[in-house]
Order: C-alpha cells, then structure tokens, then sequence
C-alpha cells in the first residue's frame, strides 16, 4: 500500500490538462488526503507541452515528491519530457490515439498502459472527457471508489446541467473498467486510505487575496502579470459584494500610485505584481515611504531578469525590493511560505502598513503563488483589524484655527497620527519633497536630518513577530536556510538527514525587513556549518545576511535556477555532499 | 457658507512674479469659493513641475505626488472617496510629456475629476526645456536648432480618448477661467482644462501677447454646440487647438462610479470594513 502517492497529467495546453488535474486534487483533497500540486505551463494559450503533477499525501507537505508513480500522458511528448521522473515500478497510462512508446531515455523499469481514452470518451460523447477516462484508470489504479470524485464534478456542472455529470461519470466509469483487465500489481498501488479531515485546498495567490478581503482591503488596482493575476482575479469576484472594487489599470505605474491614492484617502489599499511590473513601481514605492502611506504592495516572483521565464519559479526579486527605489525609505518585506502563512501575513500586511505607516511588500515565488495545496481552515478570530494611530475629532479641533495639521510630527518613535481627506482641521500637506512636520516643502539640512531619522527610526532595533521558523536539531552540524515556498523540499530533506543520525536544523526567513538579525544570529551561531538555500543564480539571500551584518566562515550558498523549484532529494545530496567536503 | 478667502493659505507661491499660474490659483480659489465647497472637502492632487506646487498654494487638502502621475493618484483618492471633490493639476510635461498614457486612460475611464493643466509649451522647473506641446521649429535648451518634432494636440487626444468634458482657458481671463473650472466641478465625470498659462521665464515665444493675439473665445460664435462632438473636433482642429471656453460636454456618459457593481452610495472610506464570521465562513467554504 502506498502512503504517498506522485501522480502526474500532461498534454498540450489547451486539452483540459489543468481541470483533470484539478478535478483529481480536489476531490482527494476533499476526501481527507493532503495535496500539493504543481502546475508546469509555458507563456502560450493553446499548444505547447503542460502538466500538473499532484502529489497525494497522508501528512502535510509543501513540495513535490522525487519521483512520479503514474504518469497519464495524452501525448508522447508528455512521455518523453516527464517519463525520466518514474520510478522503478511507476505506470504510464497513455491515449493508444498517439501509438505511444517509452523514451529510451527512461531507465528505470517501468510499464506501459495503452488505453483507448479518446476512442472511450467518443463512445460517451466527447473527445473532451478522454480526462475522465483516464482519472476513473487511476483510480481503479490506487483503489479509489469509482464515484471518488463526483462531489467535485456536481459542484462544478450540475448547476449547468446534470447530463454533463452523469456523462463524465459514465467516462470515468468506462475508463475505471478498461483499466481492470490490465496485468497490473493492482496491490502495490493501492493507496492507504485517508483520515477524513477538513481541509481547504488553495494556490497562494488565493490565500493573499482572501487574507485582503478578510483585512479589510476594499480597494486594488493592478496590472496583470504572472504569477500575480489570480489575486486581481479573485478580488475582482469578492470586493463588489462588500462594496469595493478593482480596477485593471494601464499599467505598474498607475496601479501603486493609485493605490497610495486611496490609500491616503483612508481606504486599505493592495496592488499585486511580479519583477517587470515591481521595477515598473519603483519610483512609486519611494513615494509611498517619502509620505508615510500605508500601501500594500504583493509582489510574486518569477524568473528573470527581464521578461525572463515568465511563468517559472525563482526567487530574485530580493535585492529588487529591499533596494530598487531610490532614495532610502523604510519599508517592509513580508516573505511566507505556504499559502496558510500567505493568508495570515496578507492580514498582517494591512495591519503592518497602517501601524508603521510605510510600505509592505509581500513577497511570494511563483511555486508558493500557484502551486494548490492543503490549508487547515483559517481562524476567523485570529484575523484582526488594527487601523495604527489615527487622529482624533478632538485632537484635530485642537490645531488652531489658519493653521494646518501636524501629518509629519516629529514623534519618540516615529509614527504620528494620520487624518484623511475630508476630516475637518485635519488639513495639511502631503508632498514626496522633503517636509515639514504640515507638509511643507523643506528643503533646509536640519529638517531633512531630522525627518530621515523619524522615518527610518520606526524600525530601529524591531523584530516583527515569527520572523523565523525552526525546526530540526538544536545546535546542529549544518543549518538550512531558506526563504519563501522552499520550505517544504527543506523539511523533507531534514527529515531525512535525521533519520541517517546527521544533526540538522532549518531557519526559514519568514520577514526580510526589518531583516531578523538576532534572531538568525543566534540561529547560525549555534550551527557549525550553514547552507543558504535560494532559487537565484547570485546567492541574493546569502548576501543580504552578510549585508545586514550576519558573518559566519562556514556559510555556503546552494542556489538552483533552472526555473524549477528544489527537490528534497538534491537538497539532502546536496547536504551530504558539502559535508564531505567540509571535512576534508 | 464657504468663500474665496477659505480657499487662501498663508504660502507664498514660489513662481517667477508674472507666471500664468497665479491666475490659475486664483481661478480655482474662486471656483471651489462660489460652489459652496468646504476646504477639508477638497483634494487637490498634483504633479511636478512648476505648475505641480500648486497643491500646496490651497487650503484643502494636497496631495503632490512624483512627475506624471496625478491623475493615477487622484483616481484612487475619488475611489476611497467619491464625497470628495477630487482636482487633478499640473504642467504639460507632467501632463501630456510623462503622463499622457494615464491622461488618456483617464479621459476613457470618467471618473468624476477635474483635470487642471497649465499649459506653457515649455519645461519650467527643469529650466527651459522643450514640451510636448511646443510647436515645430520652437527653439528650447533642447532644440538649439528648432524641434523637429511636432507638438501634439492635447484637445484632440482628450476628444479622442472619449473625454466627457472638455475647455480651455487662458491666464489672462480669470473669469472665463473661474467658469469653466466652476462648470469643470460640477461635471459628473472626468474633465480637462487645459490653461494657456504662460511661463515668463522661459517661453519667448507664447507670451501674453502672442496668446492674446491668437486665441479664440468660442463665446463669439453663438451656434457653437458643445454637446456635440463632431462639431468639437472641428472647431479644435479649425483653430488649430487655440479656442477658449467649454469645447464639449457629454450629457448622457455616467461617471465610473455610477457602472461599477457593488460600489456603494457610501464612501469605502466610510464603511466598516470587517467582514462578518458568517461571509468569512461561507468565502472559505468555495476552497474545499
Ligand atoms: C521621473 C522624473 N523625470 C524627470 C523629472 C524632472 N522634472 C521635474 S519637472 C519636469 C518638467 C515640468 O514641466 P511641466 O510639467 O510642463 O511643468 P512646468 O514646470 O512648466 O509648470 C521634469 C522633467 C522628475 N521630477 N521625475
Ligand atoms: S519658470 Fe516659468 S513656469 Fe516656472 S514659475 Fe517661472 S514663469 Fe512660471
């Protein structure tokens, strides 16, 4: 019996590769199992090579797995890009339409299942549904009831129309009875049955967007780009029914300044983007800082430079946001690591931005922004509103009458209270010319000193609450560290060191700014060796501790970029190997 | 009751003595007096330039932003407060040069602003420099030799964009400039008013003089119809872009925030914002 299973679909976009994904993942997710799946697709709409690779598990995990149990392929392509993942014992299910053949270029021993799924899914109707053929294959496969996902498929067309149910259910049906007469170890695939629990099931971006409406934010103008449309996508379904809206801007430019817009109107506010559209807002961003707006800025990477690998994972932007404005501003860098945290730190965005007063950016990678996976249902009561230091009717009768309201006061910790349009003896000025405490061009060496330090001074010495997660070995040989949706691969790969009796621990960098030097201090002090793990081709992570004052002589940089995200397996013969060669 | 006066601060405008804009201060101070708006009701978001200090030469609340990009922060200022009255200023570098993409969008999107640009055909705060609406041949820091290149149209772009109102004024006639900015106000829409304002410093060639000589006040032809569009980009292309006074009004277009689905009579900023455990529960439930 299997205790996880990896199982993956691929065609050409366009084939409905990514809705059979999502049908299997859904309907498993719903049954008790724990998902991850990731989605592989390149910048065309229709044609050009896709999969979704979903991974069944009976215990959280935020990684795909190393190897491919079943492969489903609706073209040979599909074989021959992804049958090199299949593990000794692994199945591939393939369409007989394309007479397939396993790549000579798959070592390990595996075998091959033609199936009519094209020619089964005209028989009941249509070529689309050749998907359900091959998902009632597997699970006549692993032992899932035929019926495993019909929940799913009623949610999505029964309100349309029950035939196309009962249509897809007979495909699913058709291909779950081709599959039984095929010489299989039927027992060796049979996945472990589930332990029904509740779980929500949801990319990143999703968990963004809800964490947003959940905050309060009403407001969001955006551009599109990949990885960062769904949370415009989202928002533009939820904020009409509690009275706010969307607004697809012209571009980058317009989308943050029309964020700080209504931002300083006293609206939460949240643009989302990712690298051409960040440096896009740049100039925006130092606004936002220079004024003291609290704007939200979501940030998805992806890889570059330039239009890069638009839609592959990296992580990249890090020098970008903590250093693509000009000028100095303070700001914040929130960077989670699984769409739960996305959830909870989109809550503690708004509330962050309005206490301080200063930008924050919320910083995923693409693996963390779309990948789906299995969410413990968030706490409603966990999510509070915390509006920061506003000024109140009687302070603000208090201002004299011919003057104007001190916006910028020169206050112990650096925070004066905010009004907003239309408050009456709250006028003042705001300008991105350096000011005086009403706003006032002030150009004068003293004033701009002084309005420096209040406006970097609010994070002087602060560490923001769960900047770092550890788990692992106190005091361990080697200290992972990693930042964003690395988390997962690095657990496992922990897991298993451990279990070969090598002493490791894991600092994930939950918050960038104000960087967690005590903290992470502490962390690499008590580790002989550390392994800075990134997706980027410079080490931005490893140099960005170094940076912010962080030295240690056996610090080492393990850096993947080839667009996809790491693996447990490299990460752990990644670990033995330095460790040889610490030792020599 | 509210007045010119409450419109007045106590800042000295930094301008050269003599500059365009002042008129254009005035002329706003004594529209947003006889409308009856009160000062903490208004917003007045600008640009950079010479012309972009203007927000803070008002008593209301100002807002000046980096080049080009007013019109993208006024819009969301009117989206978090659509009880605000919302002005959008600045030159036409900021305007038509950096910002002409977000004018345009703008102008299509009808969100109820008033767009104020003080036209110079010139860069003033950058010293001298040609604009986007300096004429072929001007001759600018930046073209020593004449620009070769042409100067655009602001009118014509703003009735191509689909703008919903649209006038010109000029610094030398306050009155005429209080009125269309008034009548600017109270449009439910987007509306541009483009000012001949003329920068004395720099700009030799569109002076006082030269303006007086060759703008044309659209109230000496009395069966000009501004609601109608056809006969508009006529009359701006016949005067070559110089005509004064109300050029178009659209009467029928509905302001962004009358289309926009769920958006309510009161003002996002205005609203309470939790959202309550039963809609929290059931928005969760769609990720099962
Ligand atoms: C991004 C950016 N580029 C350039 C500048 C420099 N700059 C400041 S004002 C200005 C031109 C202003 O011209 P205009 O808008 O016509 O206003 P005027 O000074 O004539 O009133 C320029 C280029 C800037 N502030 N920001
Ligand atoms: S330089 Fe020109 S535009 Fe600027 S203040 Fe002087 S006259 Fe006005």
């Amino acid at each position: 019996m299997l205790h996880e299973l990896s199982w993956k679909v691929g065609g050409q976009q366009g084939e409905g590769i990514d809705s059979t994904g999502k049908t299997f993942s859904t309907s498993l997710n719903r049954m008790g199992y724990y998902i991850y799946s990731y989605r592989h697709f390149s910048s065309r709409i229709k044609g050009g090579h896709t999969n979704d690779n979903v991974r069944v598990t009976t215990s959280p995990k935020a990684a795909s797995a190393d190897y491919l149990d079943i492969l489903v392929a609706f073209d040979q392509e599909t074989i021959d890009l992804n049958g090199m993942e299949l593990r000794d014992g692994g199945v591939v299910i393939a369409d007989a339409k394309f007479n397939p053949k396993l790549s000579d270029k798959i070592t390990a021993n595996v075998k091959l299942v033609v199936m009519p799924f094209t020619k089964i899914a005209e028989e009941h109707g249509a070529v689309i549904m050749k998907n359900m053929v091959a998902l009632g294959a597997t699970a006549r496969l692993v032992g899932l009831d035929v019926n495993f996902c019909t929940p799913v498929l009623q949610s999505r067309f029964g309100r349309k129309s029950q035939k196309i149910v009962d249509q897809n259910l007979e495909a699913i049906q058709a291909g779950f009875d081709a599959m039984d007469g095929e010489a299989i170890d039927f027992a060796a695939f049979k996945l472990v049955p589930p332990i029904p629990d509740k779980h929500l099931f949801m990319i990143g971006n999703d968990a963004i967007a809800f964490g947003a409406l959940a905050a309060g934010a009403r407001i969001m103008p955006a551009y599109p780009i990949t990885p960062a449309s769904d949370v415009m996508e989202y928002l533009i379904k939820k904020l009409p029914k509690v009275g706010g809206v969307v607004v697809q801007t012209e571009d980058e430019i317009a989308a943050l300044n029309m964020t700080i817009g209504a931002a300083y109107a006293g609206a939460r506010t949240l643009t989302a983007t990712s690298g051409p559209g960040l440096s896009l807002m740049m100039e925006a961003l130092g606004l936002a800082g220079m004024t003291e707006t609290p704007v939200v800025i979501i940030d998805t990477q992806r890889g570059g430079p330039s239009t890069g690998l638009p839609t592959k994972h990296e992580q990249s932007d890090m020098y970008a946001v903590l250093f693509g404005n000009h000028g100095e501003i303070g700001k914040i860098v929130l960077t989670p690591s699984s769409a739960e945290e996305c959830f909870y730190a989109s809550v503690d965005a708004f509330n962050y931005a309005e206490k301080y007063q200063c930008p924050v950016i919320l910083m995923t990678d693409l693996a963390l922004s779309l990948a789906s996976q299995s969410v413990a249902p968030f706490d409603y009561d966990k999510v509070t509103i915390d509006r920061g230091l506003l000024a109140t009717q009687e302070q603000l009768d208090q201002v004299p009458a011919g003057q104007m309201f001190k916006r910028y006061e020169r206050t112990e910790d650096g925070i004066s209270p905010r009004v907003f349009p239309g408050q009456l003896g709250g006028i003042h000025h705001v300008t991105g010319v350096e000011h005086s405490e009403i706003g006032r061009p002030d150009e004068g060496p003293n004033n701009h000193v002084l309005m420096m330090n209040k406006r970097l001074n609010k994070f002087d010495g602060i560490e923001l609450p769960n900047s770092v997660s550890y788990t692992g070995d106190k005091n361990p040989d080697v200290l992972l560290i990693g930042v964003g949706s690395s988390i997962g691969p690095i657990d496992e790969a922990v897991d298993r060191l451990r279990n070969q009796g090598i002493k490791v621990g894991h600092a994930q960098v939950k918050v960038l700014s104000p960087f967690p030097l005590k903290t992470m201090t502490s962390y690499v002090n008590s580790a002989k060796q550390t392994i800075v793990i990134e997706s980027n081709g410079t080490g931005q992570l490893f140099h960005l501790m170094q940076f912010f004052g962080l030295n240690h002589p056996e610090m080492k940089s393990y850096l993947k970029y080839d667009g996809t995200p790491f693996l447990a397996k490299e990460i752990e013969a990644h670990v033995k190997g330095s460790m040889i060669a610490w030792q020599r | 009751m509210a007045t010119v006066k409450e419109f007045r601060n106590s800042v000295r405008p930094n301008w050269c003595p003599g500059c365009g804009d002042f008129a254009v201060q005035a002329a706003m101070q004594r529209a947003l007096g006889n409308l009856d708006l009160e000062p903490q009701n208004v917003a007045i978001i600008s640009g950079i330039g010479c012309s972009g200090r203007i927000s803070g030469y008002l008593n209301a609340y100002g807002f000046h932003g980096v080049h080009g990009r007013s019109l993208p922060v006024a819009q969301g200022v009117k989206l978090a407060n659509h009880d605000l009255t919302v002005l959008a200023a600045g030159g036409d570098g900021d305007g038509f040069g950096i910002g002409l993409g977000h004018f345009m969008h703008a102008a299509r999107r009808n969100m109820d602003i008033t767009y104020i640009v003080m036209d110079n055909s010139i860069y003033g705060l950058t010293k001298g420099q040609h604009s986007p609406t300096s004429a072929f041949g001007f001759k600018a820091k930046t073209t020593p030799a004449g620009n070769i290149e042409n100067a655009i149209s602001p009118l014509q772009i703003a009735l191509a964009a689909g703008i919903s109102f649209l006038a010109q004024g000029f610094s030398h006639d306050v009155n005429q400039l209080t009125q269309i900015i008034q009548a600017g106000i109270e449009h439910r829409g987007f509306s541009l008013i483009n000012v001949f304002s003329p920068c004395v410093t720099y700009n030799k060639v569109n002076t006082y003089e030269w303006y007086k000589e060759h703008v044309v006040n659209l109230e000496q032809f009395p069966d000009y119809d501004p609601t109608n569009r056809n006969m508009a980009m006529l009359k701006v292309a016949e005067t070559d872009g110089l005509c004064t006074g109300l050029i178009y009004k659209d009467t029928v277009k509905k302001p962004l925030d009358a289309l926009i689905e769920g958006y309510k009579e009161m003002p996002i900023v205005h609203q309470d914002i939790h959202i309550d455990r039963d809609f929290f529960e059931k928005t969760m439930e769609e990720f099962n």
